[in-house]
This record gives C-alpha cells, structure tokens and sequence, in this order.
C-alpha cells in the first residue's frame, strides 16, 4: 500500500515540482469566505498537482467543506484567487466547473431512485433516437464508461435497489461521464461501512491512475495513509500545512488539526483524556508530556508563517516536511487500552431484552427473538455490517419502533409498552444515527435543542423557563465545548460535530440508566470523537448501561467490555474484548462463523 | 441575541418588503396600461381607505375577520400542516354562534350570552379543523386533501340548514337577527366611525393575536408544536407525541378560524347569512404566508389585504377593482419567491428557512 502512495507521490511530483511549466491543477490562495458574521475560510490555500489523490482535514468546522465548495463553484468567495490548471476561474459557477471539467461528488448522493443506473448517469445529457430517449446507446456508453474507469456496475439496475456504496459509485461514475478530470469529494466515506470503504479507495486509485485528480475530505486519518498522496490540513478556517503522505503519520495530522496532541491508539482511534486516570494506559502519562511538546512545537503562528513564508517564496510545496517530531508521539500500546475494569454483573442487569422480535420496513423479523442483557457500568458494543437489525434494535429499545413480541426491561422494570415520553423519564436515553433528523430541530437554537425531550423539566406552569433555559444551556455549552458558544445559535449553523456534542450533551444529563448510542461519532472530527469517547467512558464509570452501535470497528474495540455480532437479525456471538479483534469478529460479522 | 434579533428581521420583514415593491411596481404597470396616472390611483385608494374615519372602519373590519383566519393557517403551518379549512371553519363558526344566539333566551343579558355565542363559534371550528385532524393523526390522511374536501361539505351542509329547514328569514338566505349577543360596533363608542362596520370584535382579534403569538414562542405546547412542524422525527424522539400535536393544531386552529365568524354574525349583521365568509378563509391562507406565520406578521399582513381589499373599491372608477386581486397574487407570488432570493442577495447563512416550505406544497 505505502509503496503505491509513494509512486503516485513520486509521480506527482516529477509532473508538479519538476517541471515549472505545468501548473497545478488546483491552486487557490488567500480564500476567504464569510457567511454572515461567520468567517468559514480566512486565507485559506490550497494547491494539487495534477494526478494525485489530496486529502483536505482538519476538525470539523475548519473550513474544508466550505473551501471545496468555492473550488466547485458553489460558493463565490469574498476574496483570494482560485485557478483551475493554470486558468483564474476565481468566483466561477457550477456550470462553469462542469464545463471545465470539475465535478464534486456530494456527501448526500443526488440520485433519482427510481431511474436505472445508466439512466441517472447520462441524466441531462441523455442520448436520443429521434425523440425518445435511447436506451440501448445509454447503456453500452456506461459499460464502455465503466470499463474504462474500472468501476463495476449494472447499468439496467434501479438505483433504489442499491447500496449506498454502491449508489456512491454511480455518482463517481456520472461526475466522470460528464467529462470531469478532477473529482471533489466531500466526505465520501462517512456514510459507508467498511468494506465499502475499502471499496471506495480502490475505486479512487483506479480513478486516479486512469488520469484524473482527486480531492477529498475525510476524517478517516488512518485510512488516507493508505490512498492519499499528499494531504492539506485546515484549522479555524485557514490552512495550515500541506505534507506529502508518506512523510508523516496519522497522530502528526491529527495534532496540527486540533492544534494539541491528540493521543491516537493502534487503530488512529483518539484515546481518552481519562484513560490514564482510569488506569487504562499505563504509559500514556509520559507519552502525553511528549506528545504535549510535539503540538507546542507544531501549534499555532510558526507553522503557518512559516508555511505562508514558503509559499510567498514561491518554493515548491513539496519541501514543506513536517516530519520531524512525528516519532516522538508514541502511540499508546493497545493492550493498555482494552483493560478495562471487570464490571460486575449485578442480579438485576440495566437493560436486559428477552426473545425480542421486531419487524423492519423490508422484514417482518428484522430483528428475531434476540435476547441480551447490559449490566450497570458495562458497554456492550454491538458490530456488524450494517442493515442486519441494528437500527430496528435500538428503535425499538427507545421505543420509536412496535415490537412484536418479546419484552424490554430497565433495572427490572418492564418497558416494553412504555411511550418513548415515559421510556425517556425512566432514563432510557438515545444518540440517533442520524443527528439531523432525529437528534435535532436544526432550526431551534443550541438552548431549545439542548431541553429537546425535557422540556417538561424547563416549564412552569405550562410556559418555557426561559431563563433556566439559558442558564442550562451556558453550562451544557461550557461542559462539552460546544462552537460557538452561543446558546441562541441556530443548530442549523452549527458544524457536523458540535451538532452532535449538543445531542451527545442533551443525552447523557446525570440521571440516566441505559445509553443507545448509535454512530455516535459518525462524521465526527478527531477531537470531538476523543471528546465523545471521554463522556462514554465516564458514564460506564458512573454505573450506566451503554449499548454502542458502531460501523467503525475499531471504536466498538476502543470502548466495549463486550462485543456482541449481529448478523440478520439476530446475535451470532458475544465476545469478552480480550477475546475480540477485527480478525476474531471479521466472519461472524459476514455469516461465514455462526 | 443582537444577531439572532437581525436575521429574525431579515428573514421576517425583508422578504415582505420586496415582495410589496415588487407589487407596487406591477401595480403601476397595470394602470399605466389603463391609461391612468399610478400616483392619482394610489392617492385615491389611500383616501379611500386610510384617508377617513369610514374607510379605517372598513379596513379594520375586514382585518378582523384575516386576522383569524390568518392565525389559523398559520398555527397550522407551525406545526407542519396546510390548513386549506379555515374558510369553512369561519363558515361553520358563525354558523353556530348564530344557532346558539337563536336558542338563547331573548332577554338574556349580553354579558353572559355574548361569551356563550363565542365559544360556541370556537366549538363550530374546531369540529371542522378536528375531522381532518384526527384523520391525520390516525390514519395519515393528508390534511390539504381532507381540508380541502371537507370545505365543500361543511359549505353545502350549512347551505342546506339554511335554505331546506326554515331556519331563514322567506324569501333571504339568512336567519332571524340574533338580539341578545350582539357585540357593539365601534360607532358606538367613537361617532366618527358611523356607518362602518368595524365592531367590538377586534379587540377579541388583538386577543387572539397576543395569546396564539404566547402559545407559540413561550409555552411548553408551542415549543412541542414548532418542533413537530421543523423535525417531526426529532420531535418523536424527544418523546414528543406528534399526532396528538398535529389533531390539536387543527383544532385550535379550527377554533380561531370558528372565532372569526362572530365578527360578521355577533358584530355586523347579527345574522348568520350563508356565504358571509366570501373567501375570507382562503385569503387567510395569503395572511400567513406574507405575515411569516408570526402572529404579529399575521396582523399587519391582514391590515394590509383589507386595506387593498378596501381600496379596490375605491378606486374603481379608475381601474377595475379586479386589479387589486391581482396585486393580492402578485404579492403572494413575490413574498414566495423572494424568501429564498433576499437571503442569497444578502448573502445569509445558507439554510433555508422552514418557514418557506408550505410554499413548495
């Protein structure tokens, strides 16, 4: 793998560096973007070379989105330069960008689901016999397309029959059909599950060595070792390194993201800030005081005048090297990490579920006859590949979803025919997978969402306290950081990560029992995922029960006391973690071990 | 709170006011090709309306009946749902106000049968908002279609009661005069005002005014009824029982949309005469989308319609009256438009807002 990303930085280089005349495909500079008040981009620059796959990170909120947006056109900025292979298309339109040869793929796919794939792909531009619409060209054009391209697909087949990997595909597949040579990608794989992630980084490599350029934003640091060439990081709007791939590591990137040391395990998982109080790491004390100097060193002024210093100078950016430190973060061994305290398994468990049965909107037993139980001061992670039950799982525990036969049962109370109102007053609480829709009104403010589901709480006499509110609301902001710090701002405004600390802040008040946490970093940047993970590991230690729902394996391995595999509805294995690892669950997760 | 209070105008007041420039300058277009002078027009339906005590009359009375309809639209939007049925809510509402006032004793004294009539409008539209409703809440009827089918029914229903039962006066399509509920005309109180229908019942709309606008932005309720209406699935996770949300939106909404009817049948005709509402519940449907569904937006929007309503007749004999209906198109069209387009001029933030959806329905 690292050999394929040195190629393709060596290739890169010899067209980029080494000969002058060729410009970039990408060089943007001084770019600032304001939405009202909000500043997203303050002098931020970006330069790719031509044929490289470029990762732009950076914590959420930094920038990145905002910055790829100008570069499409979706945005015109307030000031700063955007050329496009040598040409100033500063303030262009979509349609320009299309025209040109730029195309970003969106993090919500823009697929019509009732159109075959080839019908969406040539949507716009669709071949015509006299006046209907010519399948048969469409179709043979895609396959010639898609075997050129090397990705695979199924040109007669309903778009709403597909994967979201594979939906993913289809719009890399229309962006290229509409001629685009660099593809922007935002996010891509934050919605997949890890194969399909895999799946992902092939297809951009096979993309990339057929000749065209890639830019991408993601949060998977350790998987852009993997495919990037060279990678730009962002915080608070501005630009603050470019690195090539191969000459850092992932703990280097995530401490110029966040601008402090961020403690990574084996995995590129952020460990907690109380591991080592919990006893969890026994070496990261010191590797923490290392790692400390390491972001005093990278933080804040000197890198990016020095990096604006080499950019003035016109020197080429592949002399930037940011890899001096990178040894000095040593990463915190994982048997550290996973021994975690026994818990003890009380009589009467937190949550215990017998022989439950609920019907999904594609199976009448999307979850059949499963039984678990979830003891106080234990995290049970629940893997496996998703769409085998999961979400009807925890719906149905929070009381969002029928169930049709079974029972649920919190310190021995019987839930099951509880509203949601009452299940929420026991203290069953819910980190929905999906923030936007389930987890926030975005257009209420911090405060409002933040007493979202204990409003009753805030009220008198039937009117909203106001000035409670508030008062909850500055110290909920205060304890989980919430950016800005404004209890009036409309979640709406908000990045994907403060988004969901409000929702994380929201459901975990001092007083609840069991935590269905689902995707709970999903989207995440890096220090709000160690955030994150800090306040799971705090609640496990106050006695909670916490049923985790993860596509990341490696966060269910970082956090769980147990690790239950669902496979089609049911639980195929539960695991002590010193049991565990992705080798261990990796058949049970496809069906293959039972 | 500085910056939540300017895009609370930007996105409330500015739209509004594109959209009325919008219309003035269609407007003087339209009577340019009549081949009259824009200015002399619209001095002469300002005149006509804001220019003398009679005119303030008309206008206010016929606000009054907007405001409620207005506030029921608008109630309903907040909480997700296209009220189409406030016309025959206001129709059903005066209707039993009427009934009621007939039944009463003659000699009652007003200050009981007064409120009586009241609630039994109240009572008259939140049946008619219940029943789309409640259909909604439990069997995911969409609430535009059952509104929609219900103002026929309700409006050939009170049709029949009037005409097929001797409930009318012969030879009229109205009842007897109501006597004991009457609610005292503004004349009464201020002589300048005399001949105008304007009545007490605007005080009874400033009421509603002030209570729905304390029901939605203060109360526990209205917190759980905006939320239904911005993120259903957010709120039902929050343990938030929407459809008990949506069924008591429609009746309350129903329920002022019903209150509205006492300004024509307790305070101008003290009859009940079928087809008083004359569209007053549809142009509600305008008075909530221009006035933002903020109840305070909901009072000026209907200040504004009744006073154009009140100007096309007076300057009729210019331009066509019809020309004010289309002016009532344009703006609604413009502020529908505009939401979206002013924001973007401004460069705001990026989202849009909810309050622009029941444009797309």
């Amino acid at each position: 793998m690292r050999e394929r990303a040195d190629q393709g930085v060596s290739r890169a280089a010899g067209r980029g560096a080494g000969s002058a005349a060729v410009a970039p495909a990408v060089r943007m500079s001084g770019v600032c973007k304001f939405f009202g008040p909000v500043q997203a981009n303050s002098e931020a620059s970006l330069e790719v070379q031509a044929g490289e796959i470029h990762a732009v990170v950076g914590e959420n909120g930094a920038g990145k989105s905002t910055l790829l947006r100008v570069l499409a056109g979706l945005y015109a900025p307030d000031g700063g330069t955007v050329e496009v292979f040598g040409r100033d298309v500063t303030g262009w339109s979509t349609s320009d960008a299309i025209a040109a040869g730029v195309g970003m793929v969106h993090q919500h796919f823009m697929l019509v689901p009732t159109l075959t794939v080839a019908e969406n792909v040539v949507l716009g531009r669709e071949p015509m016999s006299g006046l209907t619409y010519d399948r048969a060209t469409a179709e043979s054009r895609l396959e010639t397309l898609s075997r050129e391209s090397g990705l695979a697909c199924v040109p007669s087949r309903l778009v709403s029959e597909l994967s979201v990997g594979e939906a993913q595909r289809v719009e890399i597949l229309k962006t290229l059909y509409r001629g685009a040579t660099l593809l922007i990608l935002d996010e891509p794989a934050a919605v997949l599950s890890p194969p399909e992630v895999d799946e992902l980084w092939r297809v951009l490599r096979t993309v990339r060595d057929a000749g065209a350029t890639i830019v991408l934003v993601t949060h998977k640091l350790d998987e852009l070792m993997e495919v990037t060439d060279r990678i730009t990081v962002m915080r608070h709007g501005k630009t603050v390194m470019r690195l090539r791939t191969s000459e850092t590591t992932p703990a280097a990137i995530a401490t110029a993201m966040v601008g402090r040391a961020v403690r990574l395990d084996a995995n590129g998982m952020p460990v907690g800030a109380d591991a080592a109080a919990l006893g969890l790491a026994a070496s990261t004390d010191e590797d923490a005081g290392a790692a400390d100097d390491h972001g005093a060193e990278l933080d804040g002024a000197s890198v990016s005048e020095a990096w604006t210093a080499i950019l003035d100078a016109g020197a080429p950016p592949d002399e930037m090297i940011v890899s001096s430190a990178r040894n000095r973060i040593t990463r915190s061994a994982p048997a550290a990490i996973i021994s975690a305290p026994t818990p003890t398994y009380a009589d009467v468990p937190r949550l215990r579920i017998t022989a439950l049965t609920v019907p999904g909107p594609r199976s009448p037993r999307a979850v059949g006859a499963l039984s678990l139980s979830i003891a106080p001061g234990e995290i049970l992670g629940l893997a496996g590949v998703e769409g085998n039950g999961q979400t009807e799982l925890i719906e149905a525990i929070a009381g969002l979803r029928a169930t049709t036969s079974g029972t649920i049962t919190v310190d021995g109370t019987d839930v099951t025919r509880y509203s949601i109102g009452k299940r929420l007053a026991l203290g069953i609480t819910h980190i929905p997978e999906d923030r936007q829709t389930r987890g926030l009104v975005l257009d209420y403010s911090i405060a409002d969402n933040l007493i979202l589901g204990r409003q009753t709480h805030f009220s008198r006499s039937g009117r909203i306290d106001r000035a409670r509110t508030l008062a909850f609301a500055e110290d909920r902001i205060k304890a989980f950081d919430i950016r800005p710090a404004d209890p009036n701002a409309l979640a709406r405004s908000l990045s994907g990560g403060n988004q969901q600390k409000i929702v994380v802040a929201r459901e975990m008040p001092a007083d609840f029992r069991v935590l269905l946490a689902a995707q709970p970093t999903r989207g995440v940047d890096v220090g709000a995922i160690e955030f994150i993970h800090d306040q799971l590991r705090a609640a496990r230690c106050a006695g909670k029960a916490i049923l985790l729902v993860s596509a990341e394996l490696h966060e269910i391995l970082a956090l769980s006391d147990r690790v239950a595999v669902m496979y089609r509805g049911r639980i195929v294995t539960i695991l002590p973690r010193a049991a565990a690892s992705e080798d261990v669950l990796g058949p049970f997760m496809t069906g293959a071990a039972s | 709170m500085r910056a939540a209070t300017s895009a609370a105008i930007e996105d409330g007041v500015l739209p509004t006011l594109t959209a009325l420039l919008v219309a003035l300058v269609a407007g003087d277009l339209l009577i340019l090709s009549y081949g009259q002078a824009p200015g002399e027009v619209w001095r002469l339906m300002m005149s006509g309306t804001w220019g003398n005590a009679y005119g303030i009359g008309q206008v206010l009375y016929k606000a009054t009946t907007l405001v409620f309809t207005g506030l029921s639209v608008a109630i309903g939007l907040r909480a997700g749902l296209f009220n189409i049925g406030a016309e025959s809510q206001l129709a059903a509402g005066g209707f039993c106000a009427a009934a009621l006032g007939l039944l009463l004793p003659t000699g009652m004294t007003p200050w009981l049968a007064i409120p009586m009539c009241l609630l039994a409008a109240m009572l008259g539209g939140a049946l008619v908002g219940f029943i789309p409703g409640v259909l909604r809440a439990r069997f995911g009827a969409h609430e535009v279609i059952a509104t929609i089918m219900l103002n026929f029914v309700v409006l050939a229903l009170l049709n029949w009661a009037i005409s097929a039962t001797g409930l009318a006066v012969p030879e009229t399509l109205h009842t007897p005069p109501v006597a004991s509920s009457s609610i005292p005309r503004l004349a009464a109180f201020f002589p300048v005002f005399h001949g105008s229908a304007a009545n007490g019942t605007i005080l009874l709309a400033l009421m509603a005014v002030t209570v729905s606008a304390w029901l939605l932005f203060r109360s526990r309720f209205g917190y759980e009824l905006r939320a239904t209406g911005l993120q259903p699935l957010a709120a039902e996770s929050a343990g938030i029982r929407v459809p008990r949300i949506w069924m008591m939106a429609m009746v309350l909404g129903g329920a002022v949309a019903g209150l509205g009817g006492s300004n024509f049948v307790l305070g101008y005709k003290n009859y009940f005469e079928d087809g008083f509402n004359g569209g007053a519940g549809f142009l509600g449907i305008a008075v909530a989308l221009v006035g933002r569904n903020n109840p305070f937006g909901v009072l000026l929007a209907a200040l504004f319609f009744a006073t154009l309503s009140q100007g096309g007749l007076a300057i009729h004999a210019l331009v066509p009256k019809q020309m004010v209906e289309v002016l009532e198109g344009i703006v609604i069209l413009a502020v529908a438009v505009s939401v979206p387009e002013v924001r973007r001029l401004l460069r705001a933030r990026p989202a849009p807002s909810a309050t622009t959806l029941p444009v797309t329905v």
